[in-house]
């Protein structure tokens, strides 16, 4: 089981780093999904591999550590939201500026009038 | 006392919540709620300073669950005088945009602004690392609706970026974090302090890539190189107000790198030894000369002040990477100056703004009563150039004086008086163009046909950012508040707060020694928070005969949970 979570935690992180330094803003906003992805089983793994046991201490011999679990409920609201939220910028900037592009050239200096 | 460590997040949480849900359409309202809150703010942490002052370290179980199982908060010296150093500026910067109507211009801008604080508050009171990044989170979350704030092209380009940015910053932050805690397997950073000196031998290389993992995360915050890249797009293209209350943020990265790295991970820790220290002190010194060389080249002020900012971080990183009690102390009262000096420059380059509509360092007809203004940059930019008699000149002696004990002194030196002079010489020319330039009778005025000898020479970059400038300044208007006489009072109270700090030299810089000291003795912090050995032994000796009592009374009972109905499913 160990091999397979690590592998798999490995190629989330792969093709997420991968999308990241694309130019396009849609492939960035999956790859930081992917990224997240990775971190969640990540830190799931952090307590330790245990299958089939509950969260709960003293009843049972076999227990799993019930603190990653906590932690990656977090995480995962977390990162919910801020895909939500990055991709309606994304949006935005794209209607705005007509162009997806992450780069931006140095910018002069924004004309303020109407801001 | 104790309970009131709480308040200064409770109570903007409160606050930016009221201003949302119940005030959305009456601006004065929203004024009001949030300024008041801004001043109360300012006395709460004003208080909760004076009480650390005293030497204590105090902390504050939530929920009252005890220290290593629930979040703590913990209030010393360091955090008390961080907190009041936000809440000042988060009072100034908010009466700066109240004053110049820039919170009118977009909506939400008072409810992120409490909810920044907030977050702000919380990642300088919290001992415990996961709580941290929660906070950090939610110092984000507001800081990403406060860049937007207003909206426009470049704007929303820079927010995406900067967005993209943090997010993948968090995502890091989280990996170390699960590295942690498989390592350590706690999140309380007392603990963790407590158990680093006490793991085996063979987990030396997972604590050393933990500890490199969270300074990444850190120093992506503070804008130390490699890591640098986000900021000056970010400072340049957001509101100027709003990246004057950024000049905080870049400071919660210094912060939490001198929380961590002096209690968790500190030299000497044998896994560690050296290994901050070393990665470190090169990426300050690169830092404050490719800040300061960019403070030469800018192109437009916001971006040179921009610069100048990550020139400021790399000195004060510089000071922090010495990781000795003296170099802590001169960081920490260069940590008040520069986030002062940074917000006050960014002040001013508002006030350029709304007088030329951009801040575009070519030669433009004079400015609307700009004198005034002349003067506050001037001041502004010697501060944070470091040039005496101002803070910043104290500042980066006492950081001369403090590495002057190293065996790299000389590279230290060098660097920091080399970019001190770049960057005057930066600040200097920026300053000309802007406030001299237009009144030379051999510059050009600004007319449509603009195309001066020395100008002529230019790159294509450049002419078209000009032209884009002068097309902004025949739309443009000044807006009527924006160049109120309230906002420039703000903006003398911040210059006036950089002329304390250098009167009151003395008192300050013995208090960032006092908390330079107390980071040191991190017993105290371990203390404060889990409890000295006998206050712990007795702890659990109530534990134990509560367990006792609790299992007497389970064997007493007949029916265990598992009842036949439920097995039979």
């Amino acid at each position: 089981m160990e091999i397979l979570v690590a592998t798999a935690i490995g190629a989330m992180t792969a093709s997420g780093i991968y999308l990241l330094l694309r130019l396009r803003t849609f492939p960035v906003v999956l790859g930081l999904a992917m990224l997240s992805y990775a971190v969640n089983v990540f830190i799931f793994a952090s307590g330790r591999l245990v299958a089939g046991a509950p969260p709960i201490l003293g009843e049972l011999e076999r227990t799993t550590d019930p603190l990653p679990q906590a932690l990656v409920l977090t995480a995962i609201v977390i990162s919910f939201g801020m895909t939500a939220l990055v991709v309606i910028l994304a949006l935005g900037a794209y209607l705005n500026a007509g162009t997806d592009a992450i780069d931006i050239e140095k910018p002069g200096e924004q004309p303020e009038t109407g801001r | 006392m104790q309970h009131w460590i709480i308040a200064p997040i409770v109570l903007p949480a409160l606050i930016g919540a009221m201003i949302t849900l119940t005030m959305r359409h009456d601006v004065l309202l929203q004024r009001v709620a949030a300024l008041a809150s801004a001043v109360l703010l300012v006395g709460l942490t004003g208080a909760l300073l004076f009480g650390a002052a005293q030497g204590g370290v105090e902390s504050y179980e939530l929920g009252s669950w005890p220290a290593p199982f629930g979040i703590v908060l913990v209030l010393d010296r360091l955090s008390g005088l961080m907190v009041t150093l936000t809440a000042v500026l988060g009072l100034l910067v908010l009466a700066y945009a109240i004053a110049t109507g820039w919170d009118q211009r977009g909506r939400n801008f008072h409810a992120l602004f409490q909810f920044q604080l907030m977050g702000l508050f919380g990642a300088m009171l919290t001992g415990d690392i996961f709580n941290l990044f929660v906070f950090f989170e939610i110092l984000l979350i507001a800081s990403y609706g406060l860049m937007t704030h207003g909206g426009g092209r470049m704007r929303l380009r820079g927010g995406v970026q900067y967005v993209i940015y943090n997010l993948a910053g968090s995502t890091l932050f989280l990996f170390a974090l699960g590295t942690l805690y498989a390592v350590f397997g706690t999140l309380n950073m007392a603990d963790l302090a407590e158990r680093a000196t006490q793991l085996p031998a063979g987990d030396d290389a997972l604590v050393r890539v933990t500890a490199v993992l969270l300074l990444l995360v850190f120093i992506l915050k503070g804008a130390l190189l490699p890591m640098h890249f986000w900021l000056p797009n970010t400072y340049a293209l957001a509101p100027a107000p709003v990246a004057a209350l950024f000049a905080v943020m870049t400071k919660v990265g210094a912060y939490s790198v001198i929380r961590v790295f002096t209690l968790i991970f500190p030299d000497t820790l044998p896994s560690i030894g050296g290994l901050v220290s070393d990665v470190m002190v090169p990426a300050a010194l690169v830092t404050l000369t490719v800040g300061m060389i960019g403070v030469l080249g800018g192109g437009t002020l916001a971006r040179t002040v921009s610069f100048g900012v990550i020139g400021s971080m790399g000195t004060l990183f510089l000071a922090i990477g010495t990781f000795t009690e003296e170099a802590l102390s001169a960081a920490i009262y260069y940590m008040i100056h520069s986030t002062l000096a940074a917000a006050a420059l960014f002040l001013v380059v508002d006030q350029v703004r709304a007088r030329r509509g951009n801040s575009t360092l070519l030669p433009q007809a004079p400015m609307y009563k700009a004198g005034v203004i002349a003067v506050f940059y001037f001041l502004a930019a010697i501060a944070l150039a470091g040039m005496p008699p101002l803070s910043g000149f104290l500042g980066k002696l006492m950081v001369l004086q403090a590495i002057r004990a190293e065996e790299w002194w000389g590279w230290g030196y060098a660097f920091i008086l080399g970019t001190s002079l770049i960057a005057v010489v930066g600040f200097a020319r920026a300053g000309s163009v802007l406030f001299w330039r237009p009144f030379d009778a051999s510059s050009p005025q600004v007319t449509a046909g603009m195309q001066a000898d020395d100008l002529a020479a230019e790159t294509a970059a450049e002419e078209k950012a000009e032209a884009d400038a002068i097309e902004a300044e025949e739309a443009f208007e000044i807006a009527p508040n924006a160049i109120s006489g309230l906002g420039q009072a703000v903006l003398g109270v911040m210059l006036a707060l950089l002329v304390a700090l250098t009167v009151f030299a003395g008192p300050v810089s013995r208090f960032a020694q006092a908390t330079a000291a107390q980071l040191y003795d991190t017993q105290q912090y371990v203390y404060a928070v889990l409890g000295s050995p006998e206050e712990r032994a007795a702890r659990e000796a109530a534990e134990e005969a509560l367990a006792d009592d609790l299992h007497g009374a389970d064997h007493g009972a007949p029916a265990h949970s598992e009842t036949p109905a439920e097995e039979g499913h």
